[in-house]
């Protein structure tokens, strides 16, 4: 029982369909509190498909999301502000929520951007903006957190500071997070389980587990097997180029 | 100069004014003005219901133009065509109706140009009660649905992903498109009311950095604009709807002077 209410956001068997073809199919994954999981995969894989399905936002969908919070902080991959609409970052950290200044100034601090709080959000370059997305998502002190390529165009240095923040983050708040990186070093090292997708669930488990699956060598092949060292492997099955499974 | 119904004109520019500012910048916002053209058109139908039947022409107004909203939505999602295409094909085949339907009802005198382009003559108080209830209710609704309306203008997906629900918040605000039109028809004419949604906000547009001030600027070019426009009306013995739509364009020109500052003090 303990464990079924510590679970944030539940996907049992998910999958969306467009035009005939499945984005996504299949998958199933929990978020717990005070975990991070993390989704990995190719490009077209599925990856913020899923996450948005975890969202709600997604309706006409197969299977079955159970979401047991409302206080969620999204940082979407792709955002594009329309500049008809003047917007300071300050109104942008209030989009959603009314948070009260000092919040909004603490997360604006821990992602490194108190600077910009009065600049508009037209002016931030790509790094500066991403930092104020993560900074809204985590200033209304969220329950569950999900992260879609939250420090793409962050500088290096600031890439590890900020995944070290939402490690912190996760165990200060206790709040479940959703990850979507495409940087394995850091999946590796900050996650408790990893999801690893192509269309369809090809493993999940501990980061090690994961490491060790065939099929997550397949997916990544060489470069991950220089970043995690040499485990054995073999293939039960094989992705075309459009991710079709084709069996050994 | 201060005749009874130019009085009535004023007060009711006034509340038209301060309703058209917040609603214009969501307006310009998510990128409706030929939305809201489509919806003042076919007001036209509306008028043609409202004396056919004998009935209160604001309420038949508001009813047709939710409908033709409704239709949109509709043909949207069931034909292949793009959004604009369809825009077109609502607005003018329902101005046409109208105006089809206005010639056969040979038994009614209609002022044709004063159902296009406004007529302060023809503000009765009736008229004004509409204007400022009608206009305090869209005003309060607007102001409930502001959060959810206001972040998926910005981001639906951020909205949708941070619970707060903005489909509900869009279909809310067709309705109150459809709304504001209904009670300015009078006014500003049929064929002019998207000018005033749209040139006082593009002209706080130029002046503004932020939300808030771009609605207060909205608000303050619109009520200028009213001003400025009736005067004249009254003056010049021109109609009204034109007249304060060209004042918001005079508006809008000045405020093209000040951007210029800004982009020279950016270079």
């Amino acid at each position: 029982m303990s464990l079924e209410k510590n679970i944030l956001v539940k996907l049992n068997n998910v999958g969306i369909q467009q035009n005939d073809k499945w984005l996504v199919k299949g998958v199933s994954l929990e978020v717990e509190k005070g975990k991070i999981v993390t989704l990995i995969g190719p490009n077209g894989s599925g990856k913020s498909t899923t996450a948005k399905i975890a969202l709600g936002i997604y309706k006409n969908i197969e299977g079955k999301v159970e979401k047991f919070t409302n206080n969620v902080g999204y940082v979407p991959q792709k955002i594009s502000i329309d500049w008809t609409l003047p917007l300071r970052v300050k109104d942008f950290m209030v989009l959603t929520d009314n948070i009260k200044d000092e919040l909004i100034d603490e997360a604006l601090s821990l992602t490194g951007v108190i600077h910009l709080k009065e600049k508009n959000l037209g002016n931030l370059s790509g790094g500066e903006f991403q930092r104020v997305l993560l900074a809204r998502a985590i200033s209304k002190k969220p329950e569950l957190l999900v992260l879609d390529e939250p420090v793409q165009g962050v500088d290096f240095t600031g890439e590890i500071a900020l995944y070290e923040l939402i490690k912190k983050i996760s165990e200060k708040l206790n709040c479940g997070i959703l990850l979507i990186s495409h940087d394995l070093h850091t999946v590796m090292s900050a996650t408790d389980h990893v999801v690893c997708l192509n269309g369809h669930v090809c493993c999940s488990g501990s980061p090690k587990d994961v490491a060790r699956n065939n099929e997550y060598k397949a997916l990544f092949g060489e470069q991950a097997s220089q970043t995690l060292s040499v485990y054995e492997h073999k293939h039960d099955h094989e992705h075309s180029i459009d991710g079709k499974i084709k069996k050994n | 100069m201060f005749d009874d119904f130019f009085i009535r004109a004023l007060v009711a520019g006034i509340g038209i004014a301060l309703v058209t500012g917040p609603l214009g910048c969501f307006v310009v916002w998510r990128r409706l003005s030929y939305f809201g053209d489509t919806l003042a058109h076919s007001a036209l139908l509306g008028v043609t219901i409202a004396y056919t039947l004998d009935f209160n022409i604001a309420v038949a107004i508001f009813i047709t133009s939710s409908i033709i909203a409704l239709i949109l939505v509709k043909l949207e999602r069931k034909t292949n065509l793009p959004g604009d295409a369809l825009l077109g094909l609502l607005a003018h085949s329902s101005l046409a109706v109208g105006l089809v339907v206005i010639g056969f009802l040979t038994f009614i005198r209609f002022d044709i140009m004063g159902l296009l382009f406004g007529d302060i003559l023809a503000v009765t108080t009736d008229d004004l009660l509409i204007i400022w209830i009608g206009g305090a209710i869209i005003l309060l609704v607007l102001k409930l649905i502001w959060k959810p309306l206001f972040a998926s203008t910005v981001n639906y997906e951020l909205a949708e992903a941070e619970g707060l629900n903005p489909n509900r918040a869009k279909a809310i605000f067709t309705i109150l498109i459809a709304a504001i039109i209904a009670i300015s028809i009078k006014m500003v004419g049929l064929l002019l009311i998207t000018g005033l949604l749209i040139i006082p906000t593009a002209m706080a547009r130029n002046i503004s950095d932020n939300p808030q001030k771009m609605v207060i600027f909205s608000i303050i070019g619109g009520l200028l604009s009213v001003f400025l426009g009736l005067f004249s009306s009254l003056e010049f013995n021109t109609p009204s709807g034109p007249s304060i739509v060209a004042a918001a364009l005079i508006l809008f020109i000045i405020s093209l002077f000040k951007i210029k500052q800004t982009i020279q003090l950016k270079n």
